[in-house]
């Protein structure tokens, strides 16, 4: 393992850390947690394995142990008692600041399979190897996680929206 | 709409996934576009969960956008140094002194791989890879929970029966009851002069401790210095231990406890065998 190869990851681990943390400094907190621990453990990394697959695992356990003893704020919130907090200030709406606060509406397990499987774009199985889980609770979760930020998405989003989206409601929300 | 008026083979919500994430074959997402011709709201879904894809990749691919913390790349090339380190010291063990190699290797960390590793490289003292031998046995079996032993203490008058059989002396079972350790039980090993034994012993709070005895390799170098040894302490980190040689027998007491423990339990051992 070289230094080229460990930077070469750098920006993907930033770029995950910072949609899963949601705050710059804690995401580079974690990263630097997680550089930290490749450090000591990198003698359970076999080389020519996916080194990404490994600071991911390491990254992912370093957040679980920080998150212990955390009070879950995205636990079982109604969407009524969010709605207000959820959408901008009204009249500059910022469509990214609402994903963020979205984002981290919904479970930390939730949040961590859908970003892996959308923004970092790995398998299915990829995901639950990482995440030491079976492939059909990567599935499950991520079936979660989608309705729910699209929830959400819906109660920050304008009225006027909102009133043409529940029109059809989604097929997949009894699934729950 | 309600499901009930559904045709049979609605996609199913893993196939929704999969064409949402371009993880289908070109094919299959076109055999499957065709099968959603009849089902509108799975049509829907894919293209909610699809815009939500893009929607975060756009929202955080370019993010964090400043250059990379200058303790980043520190940690970076820290990883790189402990890497080419430990390669350094590979290859120099096939040349250098194996004795130093196992020094270094166990002083640099991991308990498996150092004391696994100078198993295999110590030739140099017969007493030194008793120790470490020991050490590595102790490793191996302190963290089991379900066979931490092969006969158990309940069938104690059986394990010293057999152990002394396949060790050729009469063996003893020191008895650390007073020290607050009870035994768990013990199991054969093989060492460099044939068979070598371990007894493992707990204490109330879980704190284990094994006794590893067997003929120190006697053909290396006959010698007194390898007959009788005072107690030696070899500390590698993860099982720290005293170790003696008794008539050309060698007896390791190993566990992560303080010295002053440690040589308390020894010395209780010493006395009893």
């Amino acid at each position: 393992m070289n230094r080229a190869q460990v930077i070469e990851q750098l920006p993907g681990l930033r770029r995950y850390a910072r949609a899963l943390t949601g705050e710059s400094w804690a995401a580079d907190d974690l990263v630097q947690d997680t550089l930290e621990r490749a450090c000591t453990k990198w003698r359970l990394w076999s080389a020519g394995t996916d080194l990404r697959a490994w600071l991911f695992t390491l990254m992912h356990n370093i957040y679980l142990n920080q998150r212990r003893g955390m009070v879950p704020v995205q636990a079982v919130v109604p969407l009524e008692d969010v709605q207000a907090e959820l959408a901008g200030p009204a009249g500059s709406l910022d469509d990214a600041l609402d994903l963020d606060r979205c984002l981290q509406r919904l479970s930390a397990d939730q949040r961590a399979v859908l970003l892996m499987v959308t923004l970092e774009d790995m398998s299915y199985e990829a995901t639950a190897k990482i995440l030491g889980i079976p492939t059909g609770t990567v599935m499950s979760r991520l079936s979660r996680a989608r309705e729910r930020l699209r929830e959400l998405m819906e109660s920050a989003a304008p009225a006027a929206t909102q009133n043409a989206d529940r029109a059809t409601p989604p097929l997949l929300r009894r699934l729950k | 709409m309600t499901e009930h008026h559904l045709p049979p083979h609605a996609p199913s919500e893993e196939e929704l996934h999969a064409l949402a994430d371009g993880r289908m074959a070109p094919w299959a997402a076109d055999a499957l576009r065709q099968q959603m011709a009849g089902h509108p709201a799975s049509r829907e879904t894919v293209a909610a969960w699809r815009a939500q894809r893009e929607a975060l990749r756009a929202r955080y691919a370019d993010v964090p956008g400043d250059a990379l913390p200058a303790s980043f790349l520190h940690a970076a090339q820290q990883i790189e140094d402990s890497h080419a380190q430990r390669a350094q010291w590979w290859r120099w063990g096939g040349i250098a002194a194996s004795v130093l190699v196992a020094f270094v290797l166990g002083w640099t960390g991991n308990a498996l791989w150092g004391t696994g590793a100078s198993t295999a490289l110590a030739t140099g003292s017969p007493v030194r890879s008793f120790a470490q031998q020991a050490a590595l046995a102790h490793v191996v079996y302190l963290p089991e929970v379900r066979h931490p032993v092969e006969v158990p203490a309940a069938q104690q008058d059986h394990l010293v029966q057999w152990l002394s059989k396949r060790l050729g002396r009469p063996l003893k079972v020191p008895n650390l009851s007073s020290q607050g350790y009870e035994l768990v039980g013990g199991r054969l090993l093989p060492g460099d002069a044939g068979a070598r034994a371990q007894f493992m012993f707990q204490n109330a709070g879980g704190e284990r401790v094994t006794l590893y005895l067997g003929a120190v390799n006697a053909s290396a170098k006959v010698g007194a210095s390898n007959q009788e040894t005072a107690f030696r302490f070899l500390d590698d980190g993860a099982a720290p231990g005293f170790y003696w040689v008794d008539q050309g027998f060698g007896y390791a007491l190993s566990g992560k406890l303080p010295r002053a423990a440690l040589l308390a339990l020894a010395t209780a051992v010493y006395q009893q065998l």
